[in-house]
């Protein structure tokens, strides 16, 4: 078995039964980035050096005191939003093309003091904006199912690094679906915690009262150890919450006899492929038959979290993003004379065409005399969203559903049509507007491609969340793994 | 709503600090004008009683201790400076 494929807990077992070194580890994850990544682009920076020396430290570590932490030694990669010391940190944008950030991300550093080694930054929708990658400044990401479809946004990196093997595990954000969208797309696991479980110290801000860090990875064990591992109150983060992290991977088991699971009706309608749909039915048949007790549901404004959201995120943004001014960091136009033209020139040669789009749309939304009839409006509805979430919480432990509409699209296929671009984060954005946990596990396959399903849980309850896909994962009696690319 | 015309947007762009091309506040006029026509579904809804919410959690006015801690140098500062002189950042003319 080729060490790329493994899962994170199975490398910890062959790092304690001293079959492998982290430097050999690290090797072949480096080398096998070498030999495909000019085909998925899922790497803006590969940190080669650095990989090695922290490779070097754990094998020292291990030899003088054995080694305990599960993520030691464990090759990982960064979404390129993540602040990493001394390390370019673009966020795929022309304007942060040379930004190197003189601290880490809190989630970085709790993973460096576990031994984490961190192979390098990944590609992304600019600003974490969009849903395919095509949006990065730089390059679109490729899909390791089909080279010819995106792997979904904004954090396609992360997703497409770990399907295809160029690391074991990653980190990405999501805003409105960022790491579930691409996790279903690349039929890999991610989680998008509560709002407030994870210090977002360090990742830079798109919408701030919708932005969380979560993991990738390529099952739900390895979910909960990485989730485990950021996890936690931040001083340096306000809105972290100060609640005991548990013990994520501890509390796995596959009895989930009784679970109430509602299935929201709503999520199930006619703009969702029908194989999407029967992909999920299936997977709520597995619950059922491990004595889950599922019931369909209603989630009645479910249809509003969409226009909600692209009122909601846009507004954040334009405020987040006037940061961006050619005066402390990253790109400037040299040529003009006067500050205001320095601005108005860096900003304009410095953001693509959809961030450009969402900063003119929030500010638009904020503007005098559209603030209460945009902005305010969406505020109001966002309360409604949530309550549906809170009365449905009252009677479900969880609630199911498929992450996207469709399968992996073509890439080309829709970024001229803004609106069906921004309609593969339907069923994702509803999570964030209400705070709550969600993730994304595979669910089997349509032509060829990935599907997921997406689970939702109350605020903080993500041990019942990860509980109930560990036990779908063990149950639903296949494998998905991306098929093999030929190496040259 | 109505249409979106291509003053407001050129007032947009001066607000948010962007240089639009002609092209690009044409498309954007459309571009925008498509959102907004999609964003009125709001309008639906009867939201007269309902409070906003800006922020999902509980939590109001954080403090800390006021104590002194250590922050970045002038130097670590001033590392990714497009243009610096003296220790400061340089920016062009203001007035």
């Amino acid at each position: 078995m080729e060490v790329t494929k493994l899962k994170a807990h199975e490398i910890h077992e062959m790092l304690k039964k001293g079959e492998i070194s982290v430097r050999e580890l690290t090797e072949a994850f480096l080398d096998r980035i070498d030999r495909i990544d000019d085909r998925i682009h899922a790497y803006i920076t590969v940190t080669r050096e650095k990989a090695l020396e922290q490779a070097d430290r754990v094998d020292a570590g291990i030899r003088s005191e054995g080694n305990t932490e599960v993520l030691a030694g464990i090759p990982m990669a960064l979404k390129d939003n993540l602040c990493t010391k001394d390390i370019k940190t673009t966020c795929s944008s022309k304007i942060l093309y040379n930004y190197k950030p003189p601290y880490s991300a809190t989630v970085v550093e709790k993973l460096e003091e576990k031994g984490a080694v961190m192979l390098g930054k990944l590609n992304m929708d600019e600003f974490a904006m969009g849903s395919s990658t095509e949006n990065s400044g730089f390059f679109t990401t490729r899909n390791p199912w089909d080279l010819e479809r995106v792997p979904g946004g904004s954090s396609g990196g992360s997703a497409a690094a770990v399907a295809a093997g160029e690391a074991v595990y990653s980190l990405g954000s999501d805003t409105g679906g960022s790491i579930r969208q691409p996790a279903a797309f690349c039929g890999v696991v991610g989680l998008k915690p509560t709002y407030g479980r994870v210090s977002r110290y360090g990742l830079v801000a798109f919408a701030s009262s919708l932005d969380q860090i979560g993991p990738i990875t390529k099952d739900v064990r390895d979910c909960a150890l990485v989730l485990k591992a950021i996890a936690g109150y931040d001083p340096m983060d306000s809105t972290s919450v100060n609640a005991p992290v548990p013990d994520y991977e501890k509390i796995l088991d596959d009895n989930i006899k009784g679970l109430r699971v509602g299935i929201p009706k709503e999520y199930f309608g006619s703009g969702i492929s029908s194989e999407v749909k029967d992909r999920v039915r299936e997977a709520i048949d597995v619950l059922e038959g491990l004595g889950a007790i599922c019931e369909e549901t209603s989630l009645p404004h479910t249809e509003y979290a969409l226009p909600v959201y692209y009122i909601i995120a846009p507004a954040e943004a334009s405020s987040n993003l006037a940061r961006y001014d050619g005066v402390q960091y990253g790109y400037r136009n040299m040529e003009v004379e006067d500050l205001i033209s320095m601005y108005k020139t860096t900003r304009s040669e410095g953001f693509g065409p959809e961030v450009k789009r969402r900063i003119m749309l929030g500010t638009y939304a904020l503007s005098s005399g559209y603030y209460d009839a945009y902005y305010l409006k969406a505020l109001k509805v966002r309360t409604l969203i949530k309550q549906d979430f809170d009365r449905a919480f009252e009677k479900f432990d969880v609630l199911v559903t498929p992450t996207t509409p469709t399968t992996a699209f073509k890439i080309g296929e829709r970024t001229k049509d803004l609106i069906s671009m921004y309609m593969s984060d339907l069923l994702t954005v509803p999570a964030n507007m209400a705070g709550i946990p969600a993730i994304s596990v595979p669910c089997g396959l349509s032509n060829g491609l990935p599907v997921g399903m997406q689970i939702m849980a109350k605020p903080f309850a993500e041990d019942v969340l990860l509980k109930t896909a560990y036990a779908y994962e063990c149950h639903r009696g296949f494998e998905i793994t991306a098929p093999e690319l030929e190496v040259f | 709503m109505l249409p979106l015309t291509r003053e407001e947007v050129e007032h947009v762009a001066m607000l948010a600090r962007l240089e639009l091309s002609r092209e690009e506040t044409e498309n954007y006029t459309n571009q925008l004008d498509s959102i907004l026509e999609y964003v009125d579904k709001l309008n639906e809804l009867d939201v007269e009683n309902v409070e906003p919410t800006a922020h999902v959690l509980p939590i109001n006015n954080v403090f800390r201790e006021d104590k002194v801690w250590e922050g970045i140098s002038r130097d670590v500062a001033l590392d990714n400076a497009p243009d610096k002189e003296d220790g400061q950042f340089k920016v062009p003319k203001i007035v």
